[in-house]
């Protein structure tokens, strides 16, 4: 694929775009009273689902990589990162501020009592640093450790399901699927890696000349 | 229209009749009053098959819920888990003609006409509260008859200390019944005192018209103080027993939902708090309701649970 560096530029912008109209349809809604009878519901939901599938979307883009050999999925990484940790936030801000009403007597009741809650908690933490650190200047400062503090993305994308299967009453359909679809994504990510480690041993003991 | 409940108003109060009626002027006139300024909204239905019915004891002087939320938000999984959903699918169920069975301990069993039992048992309007489990809670005026007056003229014998509720089984129409999210049918039970409490009524419609679908049509349980998996809808069968009937969540969740199922801000359910609830139809603004003991119908039924340790028997 032959696009230049100003193609780029405008097709990330073009994906940027694309990726907040989640957040202008489900507001366009909430504004024009569109969200059904119970809108924070569909607001917390609405943007919770986002948040799981721009994970879903970033922990595809280096296998895409992988199986593919072209290398331009990456130069999205970042950004679906990003927008994963922006409808997180998002998620998180309504259930604090509409569905809490910011009271800290109804978190100190509410939140301990939800294991389910506790979950989406710590995902949201494991997040924090990888948005932090998501700058190049950072990846710079780190070095090799920036690549192992973001490995923690594959723990958040485990304690995200855990949040949704723990909150669900009783249909797993849709956790099932977000399951299936991570699971494939790390599934990918373990057979590199054995591969690797195969090949590194081989290497090692029988002296075998790697291509 | 957003209704906006801030205070804890105290339930059960009894609505006086010209209170009522005089209500009734009111929303008229303001409906006159509107009508050209506003789109009209489906509301309490003043041209409905239950337009005119009397007011009951134990209706609430609640504001109630807009119709158009209590018909769109609704936990039907015969149909779908999803409350939107289910409001579209339940359409295909067809109401006429039905008929409940009854058997079990009981000296006039058999096959019962709905038309014959709706004869017997002259409906009222109740406002009551109902509160879901999965925390959100709504005040509807439902059209009904209180069910123990139904249950005495079948005659239940002294063995009868439960009654066990059934809902219509067909996967071909309820196609929600072809997954295994529950075992089909759904069944329901209430202690045989709780069956004949005056508060607890069997509801043929809502809001001055016949139930929609989806709010549980043609004849469904409204058991107020207990959370809404327990007024199970679309009755077929009803079961006098002597032992307590196996119900369709404590089945699938022994531990997440008892067969008592009382609304109780003291015991958590596992996996959430029971201390608040979302009130539908509030702007989202507003903060959540503190939910009430036996949702606010302690002063009724209390009497009913006495000495039992309700976090046991949750």
């Amino acid at each position: 694929m032959l696009v230049g560096k100003k193609g780029w530029a405008a097709i990330k912008i073009m994906v940027f775009l694309l990726s907040l109209t989640p957040f202008a349809l489900l507001v366009n809604d909430a504004i024009n009273d569109r969200l059904g009878a119970n809108p924070i519901e569909a607001l917390h939901f609405g943007f919770g689902d986002w948040a799981l599938r721009f994970l879903c979307i970033g922990l595809a883009l280096t296998p895409i990589k992988t199986i593919t050999g072209q290398s331009w999925p990456v130069r999205f990484r970042r950004m679906m990162g990003l927008f994963a940790f922006f409808y997180a936030s998002l998620h998180l801000l309504v259930f604090i501020v509409l569905d809490l009403s910011l009271s800290w007597e109804a978190f100190k009741d509410e939140v301990p009592k939800s294991p389910y809650i506790l979950m989406g908690l710590l995902t949201f933490l494991l997040l924090i640093p990888l948005a932090v650190t998501s700058t190049k200047k950072m990846q710079k400062r780190l070095g090799r450790n920036w690549l192992n503090l973001h490995r923690l993305v594959y723990v958040a994308g485990i304690t995200a399901l855990v949040h949704y299967f723990w909150l669900v009453k009783k249909d797993y359909t849709e956790p099932l699927i977000y399951a299936a679809v991570i699971g494939v994504l790390l599934g990918i990510r373990i057979v590199v890696y054995c591969r690797r480690k195969v090949d590194f041993l081989s290497f090692d003991l029988f002296y075998v000349k790697r291509r | 229209m957003l209704i906006k409940i801030k205070t804890n108003i105290l339930n059960s109060e009894i609505t006086d009749r010209a209170v009522f009626e005089s209500r009734r002027e009111f929303i008229k006139a303001a409906t006159v009053l509107s009508a050209g300024v506003m789109l009209p909204r489906p509301g309490h239905a003043e041209t409905g098959k239950y337009h005119d019915v009397p007011v009951g004891p134990y209706s609430a002087k609640l504001p109630v819920t807009d119709r158009e939320d209590v018909a769109s938000y609704t936990n039907y999984y015969e149909f779908s888990t999803n409350k939107q959903d289910s409001t579209v699918l339940a359409r295909a169920l067809k109401t006429r003609p039905w008929s409940v069975e009854v058997a079990g301990e009981v000296e006039k069993p058999g096959v019962y006409n709905l038309e014959d039992i709706l004869k017997n048992n002259p409906v009222q309007e109740r406002i009551y509260r109902f509160r879901c489990v999965e925390a959100w809670s709504m005040v509807v005026p439902w059209i009904g008859f209180p069910l123990g007056d139904m249950l005495k003229r079948f005659k239940p014998t002294s063995k009868a200390k439960f009654v066990e509720f059934t809902t219509l089984h067909n996967p071909e129409i309820m196609i929600g019944q072809r997954s295994g999210v529950l075992d089909w049918p759904y069944v329901e039970g209430l202690r045989m005192d709780e069956a004949m409490h005056p508060l607890t009524m069997m509801a043929t419609g809502m809001y001055g018209d016949e139930l929609p679908n989806q709010n549980g049509a043609p004849l469904r349980l409204i058991v107020p103080w207990k959370y809404g998996f327990k007024s199970i809808k679309a009755v077929v069968k009803i079961r006098f027993m002597e032992t307590m009937p196996e119900t369709a969540w404590h089945k699938s969740a022994p531990g997440e939902y008892g067969f008592y199922a009382n609304v109780n801000p003291e015991v958590a359910h596992p996996r959430w708090s029971q201390s608040r609830e979302r009130v539908l139809g509030s702007s989202i603004f507003t903060p959540k309701r503190d939910t009430e003991k036996f949702n606010g119908y302690g002063g009724e039924v209390a009497s009913l649970y006495s000495g039992m340790d309700l976090k046991k028997y949750f």
